[in-house]
């Protein structure tokens, strides 16, 4: 590697940074409008023409807010535990490609990078909750590493499955690979899979009880302020956007689309848009969910994970491999996968405690009661 | 402060002593759980109250009647109107003053209402506990109309000073009756909103049913009552069994639940709202016409004696106990707070549970520090 | 603001004679019949009606007894204990008056205890082991006016906090000369 190659990379990785924090300024925005409405009322409307300037506000605001250090903390391990969860979340986005010809690092070993590297920011929830000296802040922490490992396995064996559809770990080719189907077509379970083992890594509602800890504050982040939780923000929402970004280059297509008449950097532009746009309506689902769902126990949640999603996970693996083995047609995995898919939510629903509400509470009338009464008093 | 040193049974640990403290985001007031948790089970529970504790009963002594219904009303700070009509209802009935018609039935339409205001912030407040946002916005929405209502009947959203001593303060206006039809048809539709949104989520039944079960008797023998004690089982509601004001007028149902856990808890208030917009149908289309207070002196001097009046308030058996020695000013006033008796539950209701369960069995139980610590 | 004394029949509180008001309804004239017939076995107790409420004056040595029988009689049953109240009447009479308000839930009807302290030391049993409802409430009377409870230990104060002297609730705490600062 000599110079110009140097620059030419730490320019176009700067040029990736400052698109990821663009992005997630908007992100934050758009999860306050979203939710509002949701809510039946307006976002943040206020700083600048319909609120577009208020991430900046906040930006700002956490810059200048005062970082506290606990007095019996842990003065490295505190001050790391950000960089320590923010730094692979950012590493993951070296070699995802956004459009046809717009990656940093396209490696073959694409996936199995972003699997490994991403499991690293586990280790920066646990030094926070160690590190802020706080016993809510360690019972967040080790919740959260319980939750985000064992969320892990169905995370990673959806996406095995999607390697060995395609035959590859390169994120280019897996893309070029659905021109003609998607491969949410192909494997609706593993699709199903992804997402919520995404929404579990991530630590987002319904799987937010790690940091939900007095049911608002906390968890490992309640000791930070100022600069040091903007970047535990920061990483949140870049994961969110991951998550989301694989989701549509793995299983909606990425940037193919039905129709593509332009060609060279239009094209580009084109294929990026609509790759962005694609990710938006992911994102929005994400969003949809946190304002509507209370969240689960951690022990509910650590149940669902390993009862239902990890045997699915497997399921779905050894499907889509024997259909491969067996040279079958594609068809049969989306048959029978949509057949798990079904048995899965017909466990789910077998082991709901819904029922008739009537059930466990009845109406009984006033008049009963005072006919009840009279009578007690005329005998 | 002594640390609680107990060994667990299942390892050589030390319990862990976390501590839910005065301020917490549940928002219950000002309160604190001392918590001995074994991993995730909780072991020992010490609850801490008297943040709130202002002495409410003393300064009573040294005030004229008229003027402690401002004082009741910050006590149960979300349900005034129901302390204010508990403790008209005492000195009335030490008096013997005969309220007219007219007021007794903007009594109830007020103090129903009241009931159901105060049973939306209970539902927002509960979603929020249990990690769902969008509760608490429709359950507020709802709340900020009946408060609209207040505010043209009484002048205040919140400390209304509105119920007196003989009946009202003064009329209602003009439309009020329009209105409270209006009100009610929004409410209807409200309160089927907020159901569909949360009571058969199935995330929110994993998380209350079966959590914080308490049965029958041992509700009662703890001194629980209203909402938490009916949905384990027993069947008493103040307003039928114990008839104050014209309740015995109306017909209305009596929510009852059979487990005793959060769910029922949470359901039986939601049906108590159903049953209080019917008996304000009913109230509505029979008001007549007439005073609204009875003639009662400026000064009121009772004569010498003791009276205790139970009502029902949004959170239970609300108890009004005074005594006269037939001056200006009470010789003592005690109050019977519901969430004091209830809140004394909790020890029991948390027993082998875990500790993300603590707020929500604290949430179900609805308590408002205002009256528990008086 | 504290209110001067403005008024002179306030200013000495004699002892006016109650006022005699039987207004009792069904359920409370059976109770008041069925109390009259058993509270023999129960010397020095006095029966009255206050109002609506019947009321039984006892010693303080038979409360526990009293309140078991009250609970698990069967015609009686008063499951419920509603309130703990203390009145302080320590200036005219000298005495602390416990007034224990207990309602039957099953028999829908209620009653009221009267059990009157000697001021210098007011000691009761408690009832902690018949209503477990009584917990709280007898932790107040005792941070509020000092009562002292037998068969109990004493807990850290309920209402206020660790450190406070004086009892409050007592007529003879100067709560208008109070002042923390």
């Amino acid at each position: 590697m000599n110079m110009p190659e140097i620059v030419g990379l730490f320019f176009k990785a700067s040029l990736l940074l400052f698109f990821i924090l663009m992005v997630v300024l908007i992100l934050t925005l758009a999860e306050r409008k979203a939710l509002a409405r949701i809510q039946q009322r307006k976002g943040p409307n206020r700083v600048g023409f319909k609120g577009i300037l208020q991430p900046f506000a906040d930006a700002l605001k956490l810059l200048t807010k005062e970082d506290i250090l606990p007095a019996s903390a842990n003065k490295q391990i505190f001050w790391v535990a950000p960089l320590a969860v923010f730094l692979p979340g950012f590493l993951i986005w070296v070699t995802i490609p956004l459009a046809k010809e717009v990656v940093l690092a396209n490696l073959d070993m694409g996936l199995f990078y972003i699997t490994a590297i991403s499991v690293l920011s586990v280790m920066g929830l646990l030094m926070a909750g160690w590190g802020s000296a706080n016993k809510w802040a360690m019972i967040g922490g080790l919740r959260a590493a319980g939750q985000l490992i064992s969320y892990e396995i169905p995370f990673i064996m959806a996406i095995l499955a999607i390697g060995i559809l395609a035959q590859s770990f390169n994120l280019k080719e897996i893309v070029d690979d659905q021109a003609q189907w998607p491969f949410a077509i192909k494997q609706p379970l593993g699709l199903f899979i992804f997402l919520t083992a995404g929404l579990a890594e991530l630590g987002r509602t319904p799987f937010d009880i790690h940091h939900a800890e007095s049911e608002v504050v906390g968890g490992p982040f309640v000791e930070y302020s100022g600069a040091h939780w903007s970047v535990f923000y920061l990483a949140e929402y870049m994961n969110t956007f991951t998550i989301a970004v694989l989701t549509v280059l793995l299983f909606l297509g990425g940037w193919q689309s039905p129709v593509l008449p332009f060609s060279g950097t239009v094209q580009t532009v084109a294929s990026l848009s609509w790759f962005l746009i694609k990710t938006a309506l992911v994102i929005w689902v994400i969003f949809w969910i946190r304002g509507t769902y209370p969240r689960l126990r951690i022990d509910q949640l650590m149940s669902f994970g390993w009862k239902i999603l990890v045997p699915a996970s497997f399921i779905n693996i050894f499907l889509t491999a024997s259909v491969l083995y067996y040279a079958l047609p594609h068809w049969v995995i989306t048959v029978v996968s949509l057949g798990f898919l079904g048995a899965t939510f017909y466990f789910i629903k077998k082991g709901s405690l819904a029922g008739n509400k009537q059930d466990t509470v009845t109406i009984i009338n006033s008049s009963d009661i005072r006919a009840q009464l009279s009578n007690k008093a005329e005998v | 402060m002594q640390v609680h040193q107990q060994v667990s049974e299942y390892s050589d640990a030390i319990d862990l002593m976390v501590n839910m403290g005065p301020q917490h985001p549940s928002t219950h007031g000002v309160f604190r759980l001392v918590i001995w948790v074994d991993g995730e089970r909780i072991v020992k529970v010490e609850p801490h109250i008297g943040y709130l504790h202002r002495g409410s009963e003393k300064i009573c002594e040294s005030e004229q009647y008229s003027q402690i219904v401002t004082l009741f009303d910050r006590l149960d700070y979300v349900g005034n109107l129901n302390n204010e009509l508990a403790f008209c209802l005492a000195v009335e009935k030490l008096t013997e003053t005969v309220v007219p018609e007219r007021a007794e039935y903007i009594r109830v339409i007020l103090c129903e209402l009241n009931r159901i205001a105060s049973h939306m912030l209970f539902y927002g407040v509960y979603g929020l506990d249990v990690g769902a946002t969008t509760p608490m916005l429709y359950g507020f929405r709802e709340r900020e109309r009946v408060q609209e209502l207040f505010e043209s009947v009484t002048g205040a959203r919140m400390m209304h000073n509105y119920i007196r001593i003989g009946g009202v303060k003064e009329d209602v206006p003009d439309d009020f009756d329009k209105n409270v039809l209006i009100l009610l048809d929004h409410l209807k539709r409200g309160v089927d909103e907020c159901d569909r949104l949360l009571s058969q989520n199935e995330m929110f039944l994993a998380r209350t049913k079966g959590v914080g079960i308490i049965t029958g008797e041992d509700a009662l023998d703890y001194g629980v009552t209203g909402p938490a004690l009916r949905a384990s089982g027993v069947i008493e509601d103040v307003r039928v069994t114990d008839p104050y004001s014209i309740y015995s007028r109306f017909d209305f149902g009596i929510p009852v639940g059979s487990n005793g856990d959060c769910w029922d808890r949470y359901y039986v208030r939601v049906e108590e709202m159903r049953e209080s917009i019917k008996i304000v149908e009913q109230a509505i289309s029979d008001i007549p016409d007439g005073d609204i207070s009875a003639k009662v002196r400026r000064i009121i001097r009772p004569p010498v004696g003791e009276v205790f009046v139970r009502t029902e308030s949004p959170r239970g058996d609300l108890g009004v106990f005074l005594v006269s020695d037939g001056s200006d000013k009470p010789y003592r006033v005690k109050v019977r707070p519901p969430s004091f008796a209830n809140l004394q539950a909790l020890e029991y209701m948390l027993e082998d549970t875990y500790i993300a369960d603590a707020v929500l069995v604290l949430g179900s139980i609805d308590i408002i520090m205002g009256e528990v610590d008086r | 603001m504290p209110m001067k004394e403005s008024s002179s029949i306030s200013s000495k509180r004699e002892i006016k004679a109650p006022i005699v008001r039987e207004d009792l309804d069904q359920a409370g004239e059976n109770l008041h019949k069925i109390l009259k017939e058993s509270i023999s076995d129960f010397p020095g107790s006095e029966i009255s009606v206050s109002i609506d409420m019947v009321t039984v004056k006892i010693d303080s040595v038979q409360l526990a007894k009293i309140c078991e029988f009250l609970k698990y009689t069967e015609k009686f049953g008063f499951d419920y204990l509603s309130c703990i109240t203390v009145v302080d009447y320590e200036k005219d009479q000298e005495i602390f008056e416990m007034i224990y308000h207990l309602i039957s839930i099953r028999l829908h009807h209620k009653m009221a205890i009267k059990v009157p302290l000697p001021s210098n030391d007011p000691t009761v049993p408690s009832v902690l082991g018949v209503w477990k409802s009584a917990d709280w409430f007898e932790r107040e009377a005792h941070d509020l006016f000092g009562i002292k409870f037998e068969g109990r230990e004493n807990l850290p104060p309920l209402l206020l906090y660790e450190g406070f002297e004086g009892y409050p609730g007592r007529k003879s705490y100067p709560f208008h000369d109070y002042g923390e600062w």
